[in-house]
């Protein structure tokens, strides 16, 4: 159910974030989904890879900052209201979104919805129980 | 013009004079100390001197030097010479790695440096017709006080204003008469600014001469707050373990440096790293012994500031030896906004947070009038947090704590481990961009 994402500590200077793709490309990775948090000061890439261990040891070789956290991904048709329905959910059960990211797989039928949440498992047993559909793991490396 | 005197006979002694006084006070000095301060006498004994070979100033060589580290060893009393009983103030400043130094002053004293200061006002043209801005912080920090009791002491009018609020300094220095004014040089700076602001003409105030200190500045920055405020500006020297400003002053017809009062601080210029003395008029580190001083005196403290003596009598008159302005240091403590910093400090406070490793930069830099103090710190993978309001959490933490302890704020930069370099041996720890 739980999805490895990796976070990479993204100093403010320029080239960093070409730095960090050309180091996966190096290594035959394949980006399944991205986003980037920013401040004035600094950034954190977060990212989900095909090879998770393979991307996490490339990027830390060459110097980086690398954590690896867990989300859960949601499944839910690319229609309108979509996401307002997982985020209705959300709210009524009482979860806190920590930080979550979208994007629509390949048939272009569903949206994937990347979520992290302060309390994981309650999130997990509450969005199956309201009937959402949580991918596993490799579904999602390979999507 | 005349020259302004204090204590003119004192300032004006031929040098034979005014040797027989300080050798006098230094045997007297060295006998006491040896008597009263376990500290000074084991480092005597280990270097086989004993105050009966103190015969002339030339054998002052033979003395061991005292240095910050020997102050720390011993906080913060471990120095006085006396019962806490006969001290009646202690200030203190930074000390290297979190622990201040701590010096401590008799009734005495208090008035020896009071004497002092006032010199150093008169030495600067200030009589008791004056109303003395005082914008020195008051506190631990031997500025604000010292000024402030020399000032009296001389019989002018002093206004303890303090640090900061610069506007209500300025309908102060307007509504009051200020004519003199005591701050440091970039706070000055920050004044003029702010008169600019409220569209106040320095020449209608009443200033007349600023004496400036307790941060390095340049003749370029004379120039500069000379012509912003219309005064005159000054240099003073002074530090805590001596025994706060007034140990050294620029004279209005200055022939370059500051007048040391070597009838109570005796100075010497040493090679930091041989620590042997240097010859009249070469640049090296400058070294104090205290002649005069009670509670606390210091035997040969190296000041770590570079300079230079010179001996010749001055334009205005005294002979008392000038020392040229500060051009640096022979160890990497920083002065930032007037408050000591040691790289050894903000380590100390990264090393005191969990999971922060003691790799950083510090980096200096003049925005304006104003210095400005980066800290980078690196990121380890056991700090790292794929959310940004933990990272701001860790960067508010280190930017608190470095405030608590040092007393400066600065802004902290997170940063790629290895982005710091690592040079050979000893990494560069602070980059000075200033231009002073």
């Amino acid at each position: 159910m739980r999805v490895e994402q990796i976070a990479v500590f993204l100093e403010n200077r320029s080239g960093r974030l070409a730095e960090i793709t050309s180091i996966i490309a190096e290594n035959n990775i394949n980006i399944r989904a991205l986003s980037v948090a920013d401040t004035a000061d600094f950034g954190i890439l977060r990212l989900i890879v095909d090879k998770v261990e393979e991307a996490e040891k490339a990027l830390k070789e060459k110097g980086f900052t690398v954590g690896k956290t867990t989300v859960i991904a949601v499944e839910v048709p690319d229609r309108t209201g979509g996401l307002a329905e997982v985020l209705d959910c959300v709210q009524k059960i009482g979860l806190n979104v920590e930080y979550m990211y979208a994007f629509v797989n390949k048939t272009g039928e569903n949206a994937v919805l990347i979520f992290r949440f302060d309390d994981m498992t309650m999130a997990i047993d509450s969005l199956q129980a309201n009937g959402f559909t949580i991918l596993e793991s490799s579904q999602v490396y390979n999507l | 013009m005349s020259t302004i005197y204090w204590e003119e006979e004192l300032e004006t002694l031929p040098r034979v004079g005014l040797e027989s006084i300080q050798l006098k006070r230094l045997q007297a000095l060295i006998g006491r100390v040896y008597e009263a301060v376990e500290p000074y006498r084991q480092k005597m004994i280990a270097a086989g001197v004993k105050p009966e070979d103190i015969k002339g100033l030339e054998d002052l060589k033979k003395l061991p030097f005292t240095t910050k580290e020997d102050l720390r060893e011993n906080y913060p009393f471990g120095m006085f010479t006396m019962e806490l009983d006969d001290i009646v103030r202690v200030h203190a400043s930074s000390g290297t790695t979190g622990k201040p130094t701590v010096v401590g002053y008799t009734k005495k004293d208090i008035d020896t440096w009071a004497n002092m200061m006032a010199r150093a006002l008169a030495c600067a043209g200030a009589t008791r017709g004056d109303m003395v801005h005082n914008a020195y912080g008051y506190g631990l920090f031997t500025g604000g006080l010292g000024a402030h009791y020399g000032a009296e002491k001389l019989g002018a009018t002093v206004i303890p204003v303090s640090g900061g609020n610069s506007k209500r300094q300025i309908n102060i220095m307007r509504d009051f008469g200020s004519t003199i004014l005591m701050s440091t040089p970039s706070y000055a700076l920050n004044l003029a600014d702010a008169m600019d602001q409220m569209g106040i003409d320095p020449a209608s105030l009443s200033l007349r001469v600023g004496i400036f200190g307790a941060e390095p500045w340049s003749e370029n920055m004379r120039e500069e707050v000379e012509n912003k405020l219309n005064i005159k500006a000054v240099d003073i020297y002074g530090l805590s373990e001596v025994i706060g400003p007034g140990v050294a002053q620029e004279c209005l017809t200055s022939s370059g440096g500051m007048h040391i009062f070597e009838d109570h601080f005796l100075p010497e210029i040493i090679n930091p790293d041989t620590g042997e003395p240097l010859p009249q008029g070469e640049r090296g580190e400058l070294v104090f012994t205290t002649l005069t001083k009670e509670a606390f005196p210091v035997i040969r403290y190296r000041t770590k500031d570079i300079t230079s003596l010179h001996y010749e009598t001055c334009n205005c008159g005294r002979t008392l030896v000038r020392m040229e302005k500060v051009t640096g240091r022979s160890d990497d403590m920083l002065i930032i906004r007037g408050v000591n910093v040691f790289p050894s400090q903000v380590e100390h406070v990264l090393m005191g947070i969990e999971g922060v490793e003691p790799h950083y930069q510090i980096i200096v830099e003049r925005e304006g009038t104003m210095d400005s103090m980066t800290v980078e710190v690196e990121v380890s993978d056991s700090l790292f947090t794929d959310e940004i309001k933990g990272l701001e959490q860790l960067t508010k933490r280190i930017t608190r704590d470095i405030k608590d302890i040092l007393g400066v704020s600065c802004r902290v930069k997170l940063v790629n481990p290895r982005a710091i370099q690592r040079s050979e041996g000893k990494a560069q720890r602070v980059i000075d961009n200033r231009k002073i």
